[in-house]
């Protein structure tokens, strides 16, 4: 028990101390952490933010992580939304640069139209084979 | 009668789904428990260094504009912060490209003037300017994701490489190599 309790006590020694050690400065972008006035537009970066891709904590979205290069990345979400720019270009800008790992929405390319491709040709087959066994009536079915 | 015979020949095909499935699995397995590369690195190298000024980071220091990255000569760009440990491992690195004459222009990441001068004084400074990217948007602009990184420019402004991560004192001839093809 006396061990539980110090093994314990270490974690709480380590989990204070840490902060200590992480001395990375919240960056000074506005809008990290404050929210676009109009609502309308807000909406649109927090749609844009949550399909963003976090490069420090990387299971999660911009929009979730309080890492400082999130808060980095939501206030260059917001400051290009407040100042017009499309959600897609925004998409694309951050992609240009950090590949498509960045983004948390499938694009259709070279390496991934098989992606979407198989399940619907999977589906064509399925039907035909399905329509060949249960279907109509022997002539038909002879033919199919 | 016309079943048997063409069931006869084609015996073998009906483990072929469960073949595929196990070659599915393996797949899976494969993936699943390779080590994963977690860098992300920056999709800017081979094409020009993004336009960029920012302000000094320190008080009558110079800070940095990309332009100055286009005077013909290589450069290395580093991007640093004092709050990252493994910039302070690669300080000694740093202080040796300096000293074989390789300049080194700072880009200092969400910091503080007071913590950076303490970080300068514990492990040197080797920099000719340090530009002040407080909000990180020159680092998102460049690709990186995280520091410390360092970028060989060529002459011309063109990223030639990225190095993500610490340069270990084993790396100082890779970065040497770079700065060599970066000036032919």
């Amino acid at each position: 028990m006396a061990r539980l309790l110090a093994a314990f006590l270490m974690v709480l020694g380590v989990a204070a101390a840490a902060p200590l050690l992480a001395q990375e400065e919240q960056s000074t972008a506005p809008y990290a952490y404050r929210q676009l006035d109009d609502p309308a537009k807000e909406e649109k970066a927090q749609a844009l933010m949550e399909s963003l891709r976090c490069l420090q904590c990387q299971g999660q979205s911009i929009a979730d992580s309080d890492a400082p290069i999130a808060g980095s990345m939501r206030s260059l979400v917001r400051e290009r939304i407040e100042a017009g720019e499309d959600p897609e270009a925004i998409r694309s800008w951050l992609i240009e640069r950090y590949g498509d790992y960045v983004s948390y929405a499938p694009r259709i390319t070279g390496l991934t139209w098989p992606l979407f491709a198989v399940p619907v040709a999977l589906l064509l087959l399925a039907f035909l084979l399905l329509r060949r066994r249960f279907g109509g009536n022997p002539e038909q079915g002879g033919g199919a | 009668m016309t079943e048997t015979n063409a069931a006869k020949p084609r015996r073998w095909v009906i483990w072929l789904p469960l073949v595929l499935f196990l070659g599915f699995v393996v797949l899976v397995m494969f993936g699943l428990f390779r080590p994963a590369d977690r860098n992300v690195a920056s999709q800017l190298v081979g094409k020009p260094m993004p336009q960029f000024s920012l302000p000094p980071a320190l008080p009558g220091r110079p800070g940095l504009d990309s332009k100055l990255l286009t005077n013909g000569k290589p450069h290395l760009v580093n991007i640093f912060a004092s709050w990252c440990v493994p910039c302070r491992v690669e300080a000694p690195q740093l202080e040796a490209l300096a000293k074989a004459g390789v300049p080194i222009e700072g880009i200092s990441v969400r910091d503080t003037t007071e913590a950076l001068q303490g970080f300068l004084e514990e492990n040197g400074d080797p920099y000719q300017r340090i530009g002040a990217d407080d909000d990180g948007q020159v680092q998102l602009a460049l690709g990186s994701s995280g520091v410390p990184e360092t970028y060989v420019i060529d002459g011309k402004g063109k990223i030639v490489y990225q190095h993500i991560g610490e340069i270990r004192p084993e790396q100082l001839g890779l970065i040497m190599n770079k700065l060599q093809e970066a000036s032919e």
